[in-house]
């Protein structure tokens, strides 16, 4: 199996990274450019050695280690082969 | 793979002359293979032989009775007394730090923190020289932002106090920056670990992070034969793992409290393959290594790949036989890739296999002797007696000292640096009692009353207006900064920048700046311990200014006597001690304000200087001063001031003069060697003057500290009266104007 | 009294740590490997600063998922004393010790600079003897203290901020606040104000020639503590 998980930090969350890339690139003469967060991107292989969907899998890794509920949200995308 | 063929053509794409190619072949009494051609490249390349500065490197003083090592290991060490050395090196990381300035800078740290750790030193203290191109430069901002973070970062997760340097802008920089990273270790002086691998039979090890293609041999990799490679195999910018650096720091020194290690190196420019064949060079033995076993990070990489890799974060040790569990089980517990890869053995020779088959096989003794050797012509160029004849009387002299001050301690060569250093930790190992922002870093030694104080010092304008007599200020000034705390300097390690020694003008600065750093250090009694040569540091044709670097480093007997720079009351007397004649030929103020780089600066008188460092060394022992600080860049007033910025502070200054000065520039801006400020309590003034007088140096009051301004009298006339804070903030917020232009 | 301080893979401030207590206090001091679980019967429990892991996914993430944490967990719950420092408040934070994140410092980069304190509450087994501003040092580039409003009010009702940024006058005043903590916070306490977490390092402010020994007052304040508790 392979998943893509993306992780962002929450909207009320501020986010100082993304705030400094919006405005070089709005420096940069991109100035239709109306915000930017930075979050953070996983690919993942595993082998079938699990039961259940692997959306689900996934889902746990997440909350289990790579997401801090406290300020991150996430999105999974998981493809069975 | 299809056979590569290996001729004369492919050897000039791997850097290796016609001459050069005929002594492989004597050695070898045959065309080298494929592997054993990217060995020679790699061993007889200008950053492993030393080819073009060799022979004049070995004119430098090495010896002394507390240097325990001196050039040709991991690092060089010195006695500090009790039980205790100190292992220190410095190497540059120029071109890297270039192309990708956070990655380059990292990675340099991470190199040079091994150098240490290797010999069985636990690394204590950071320092570095980074030396950017104009400010105005449009690429300067991204550097410097780059290399910051990069130092730091490293420094930062592996957890050494990085606690001084020298940042330095000019335009000559600004197709070449340079970063010189240095580090101090501490270690028991009967527990070091050499680069040997002695004991047929004892096994090879391995232990660190995987390996993968980073950076194989830049220069033939990019060359059009193998353009068309796939893009993976592209070499690949080196990137830094502080974590598995620091793992790879705990696991090594644990396993050096065992009793197992016989010799250790890290892999560092020509990776395994250096490593391999100095450790077997050293102790006159073989050694022999499959290639198949080495730990790899990416699919399919080729035996010459492997031997080339300059992956970060690895070392090579020779261990003891028998003792296989033990060492697992320490690597294990740090999460470490550990495996044995070869042996040692009585041959004399670098033997190299892959998936069974030899793949190289070459006499040591043979890469090592036969390695080039050049003696580069030099020739003094026009323009050296040219500047030199230079005469400022043109120069039109300062109109209002107010302003230029305030100017000149604004600009990017004297502002406060606390951008840079504020993203450095300082303070992690508990041990630093003096940082940047001060003359010298230092940290104290637990257990024991000692610290060890290091101040990396060089200005690049004097050794290009004179490259012997600037390298000789460089050595001088440091030495003073550690002597103006209470440190006696013992021992240098140095960087040395250059352009293409291939030019002879540049052949001349060179051997000129060896010749100054040989004078200065006999007479100083500092001889070099360790060090490194980094040429063409050029772009288009454009090389820097000489740049040796240099870091001395000397001990506080007892860190309770430290003297730093700051007043710390009012109503002290102000000293000027040295000889003060200074001149603005050749000065950081004539490069500011008129651009013009020129003139015949103060050589330093090294006799005075060394009896100005034991006056010194005396005063802080017996406690008699206040404070004290060097005058160096920018001369008199910036120094001054350099006494009382400091956040918080609000103790001033007011000077009288009552000398003839013929110009304000020269007097207040000027420069020249050996001289010092000090603040003293009145009632101990004479006992001052009268050390001075047993020194034969000068000494003269110049003034008194005092409430929040800084204010100059002229022969009764107020020439100079500015609020602390107006100082403070122009001082203060220099740093940060650089990134917004 | 006896102290245990952990390891983790990574942690550089664990030597410090074992020092402050050890050799600056002479409290005896047990050093705990993060693959055990036995803490070895400590009064405190102390979680260094420094990088664990690298800070890699996210500052103390995986060293709050290490059988040493889970062991300090069941340790909090049974009232026990843990400290934590920098990477240790981290790890607080992700193991849900203590409530809220670390967010990166508002300049973006790492930070190393003495700031200033202010005990918020006196009446905790961390700050009885804190009488005064306390100069001590950060070092880090994740100390920007982020909570939820709800928590937030949550934290200042109950009087769960053990300390806050301030001037060296003792002001709360953004410009000392360089991380950008919520409401200036510096230190904060579990709900039976046991854990502390805190971002600068008491530990290096230990000795006079270290340029503050303010640190010292917080285990000073332990020890009081704890020889109340006993007695």
């Amino acid at each position: 199996m392979k998943g893509k998980i993306y992780v962002y930090l929450k909207k009320q969350v501020l986010d100082p990274q993304g705030k400094a890339i919006e405005n070089a690139l709005k420096s940069l003469g991109f100035e239709e450019v109306k915000s930017v967060r930075v979050g953070k991107f996983f690919e993942i292989e595993t082998d079938s050695s699990f039961s259940g969907s692997a959306k689900e899998r996934m889902k746990e890794y997440c909350k289990k280690l790579l997401v801090n509920g406290v300020i991150e949200d996430f999105e999974v995308e998981a493809v069975e082969e | 793979m299809a056979e590569i063929e290996v001729n004369l053509e492919l050897a000039r794409k791997h850097g290796i002359n016609e001459e050069e190619w005929e002594t492989i072949k004597k050695i070898l009494r045959r065309i080298p293979t494929y592997e054993e051609l990217g060995i020679f490249s790699a061993m007889w390349s200008e950053h492993c032989s030393y080819k073009s500065s060799r022979i004049h490197l070995k004119k430098l003083p090495a010896k002394a009775p507390w240097v325990i090592q001196g050039p040709g290991e991991n690092a060089g060490i010195i006695d500090i007394g009790e039980g205790y050395a100190v292992a220190f090196k410095m190497e540059s990381h120029n071109h890297p730090s270039f192309i990708e300035p956070y990655q380059g800078a990292a990675t340099g740290v991470g190199g040079i923190l091994r150098d240490v750790f290797t010999m069985g030193a636990r690394p204590l203290a950071n320092l570095n020289g980074l030396f950017f191109g104009s400010p105005d430069n449009p690429k300067t901002p991204y550097l410097i932002k780059g290399v910051v973070a990069g130092v730091g970062d490293y420094g930062n997760c592996v957890g050494v106090p990085t606690i001084g340097g020298q940042v330095t802008f000019h335009f000559c920089f600004n197709g070449n920056n340079l970063v010189n990273a240095f580090t101090l270790g501490l270690m028991k002086s009967d527990k070091i670990f050499r680069g040997k691998a002695e004991g047929a039979g004892n096994p090879v090890w391995y232990v660190g992070s995987k390996t993968g293609r980073d950076g194989i041999h830049g220069a033939t990799m990019a060359s059009a034969e193998f353009s068309e490679e796939t893009e993976e195999k592209k070499p690949t910018v080196q990137v830094g793992d502080p974590f598995t650096e620091k793992l790879l720091l705990e696991a090594c020194l644990e396993i050096m409290e065992k009793d197992v290690i016989v010799g250790i190196q890290d892999m560092g420019a020509a990776g395994l393959t250096s490593s391999s064949l100095e450790m077997a060079e050293r102790s006159g033995s073989g050694i022999k290594i499959d290639l198949s076993k080495i730990p790899l990070r990416e699919k399919h990489m080729t035996p010459y790949e492997i031997l080339l890799s300059e992956s970060q974060e690895r070392m090579l040790f020779v261990a003891k036989r028998g003792r296989e569990k033990e060492i697992l089980e320490i690597f294990r517990k740090w999460n470490l890739d550990a495996a044995q890869i070869g042996e040692v053995t009585d041959t004399k020779r670098a033997e190299f296999y892959f998936e069974g088959k030899k793949v190289a096989d070459i006499p040591i003794e043979g890469i090592g002797e036969s390695s080039p050797l050049y003696n580069r012509p030099f020739e003094e160029p026009k323009r050296f007696k040219e500047n030199q004849n230079f005469n400022a009387g043109a120069i039109e002299d300062v109109k209002s000292l107010k302003k230029v001050f305030l100017d000149f301690i604004s600009s990017p060569n004297l502002c406060s640096r606390k951008w840079v250093y504020r993203q450095y930790d300082q303070s992690v190992r508990t041990n630093t009692v003096m940082t940047s922002g001060s003359d010298a870093g230092i940290i104290r030694i637990k257990g024991t009353k000692k610290g060890v104080a290091m101040s990396l010092d060089v200005n690049p304008r004097l050794c290009f207006l004179n490259p012997k007599e600037g390298t000789k200020c460089a050595i001088a000034e440091s030495a003073l900064n550690l002597a103006v705390c209470g440190a006696k300097p013992l021992a240098i390690t140095d960087c040395l920048n250059f352009g293409n020694p291939e030019k002879k003008d540049v052949m001349w600065e060179f051997v000129e700046s060896i010749e100054g750093m040989r004078e200065a250090c006999i007479k100083l009694e500092t001889p070099v311990v360790s060090g490194n040569v980094s040429f063409y540091n050029e772009t288009e044709g454009t090389g820097i200014y000489p740049t040796p670097s240099v870091v001395m480093v000397g001990v506080v007997e007892d860190v309770n006597n430290i003297v730093n720079p700051f007043f710390k009351e009012e109503g002290l007397e102000i000293v000027l001690i040295g000889k003060n004649d200074p001149v603005i030929e050749g000065s950081l103020y004539l490069s500011h304000f008129f651009n013009i780089d020129k003139g015949k600066f103060n050589f330093v008188d090294l006799d005075y200087h060394r009896r100005l460092i034991e006056l010194l060394l005396s005063l802080s022992s017996q406690k008699l001063i206040e404070s004290a600080h060097d005058i160096s860049d920018g001369g008199l007033l910036p120094a001054l001031a350099e006494c009382f910025l400091k956040e918080g502070n609000n103790i001033g200054a007011e000077l009288f003069l009552d000398e003839n000065f013929e110009r304000m520039d020269a007097f207040f801006f000027g420069e020249t060697p050996s001289r010092v400020l000090v603040s003293i309590k009145k009632e101990k003034c004479n006992r001052l003057k009268s050390i001075c007088q047993k020194f034969n140096i000068d000494y003269k009051i110049i003034g008194k500290t005092g409430r929040n301004i800084l204010k100059v009298v002229f022969n009764n006339k107020e020439i100079l009266n500015i609020p602390l804070s107006e100082i403070f903030e122009k001082w203060e917020k220099g740093f940060e104007r650089i990134f917004k232009k | 009294m006896r102290a245990t301080v952990i390891e983790f893979l990574g942690s550089n401030c664990d030597h410090d740590m074992v020092y402050f207590i050890r050799d600056v206090f002479k409290i005896e001091t047990e050093v705990v490997w993060f693959t055990e679980r036995d803490l070895k019967n400590p009064d405190i429990v102390l979680l260094p600063g420094g990088f664990s892991y690298g800070d890699y996914l996210r500052p103390g993430a995986m060293a709050s998922r290490t059988p040493a944490m889970e062991s300090v967990r069941e340790f909090a719950k049974r009232g026990g004393i843990v400290l934590g420092v920098c990477n240790g408040f981290q790890i607080l934070c992700e193991s849900g010790l203590l409530p809220g994140a670390l967010l990166r410092n508002k300049t973006i980069s790492f930070i190393c600079d003495d700031v200033y304190l202010k005990a918020e509450n006196r009446e905790t087994p961390f700050t009885s003897m804190v009488d005064r501003i306390l100069k001590i040092p950060i070092a880090h580039g994740d100390g920007n203290y982020f909570c939820d409003e709800k928590t937030l009010e949550v934290l200042e009702k109950e009087k769960r901020v053990a300390f806050r940024y301030v001037s060296p006058d003792g002001k709360i005043d953004d410009n000392w606040n360089f991380n950008g903590a919520t409401n200036s916070i510096a230190g904060v306490l579990s709900e039976n104000k046991r854990v502390l977490g805190m971002m600068p390092h008491p530990e290096r402010a230990c000795e006079k020639i270290l340029g503050s020994e303010d640190g010292k007052l917080i285990i000073e304040s332990v020890i009081s503590f704890l020889e109340k508790t006993d007695g």
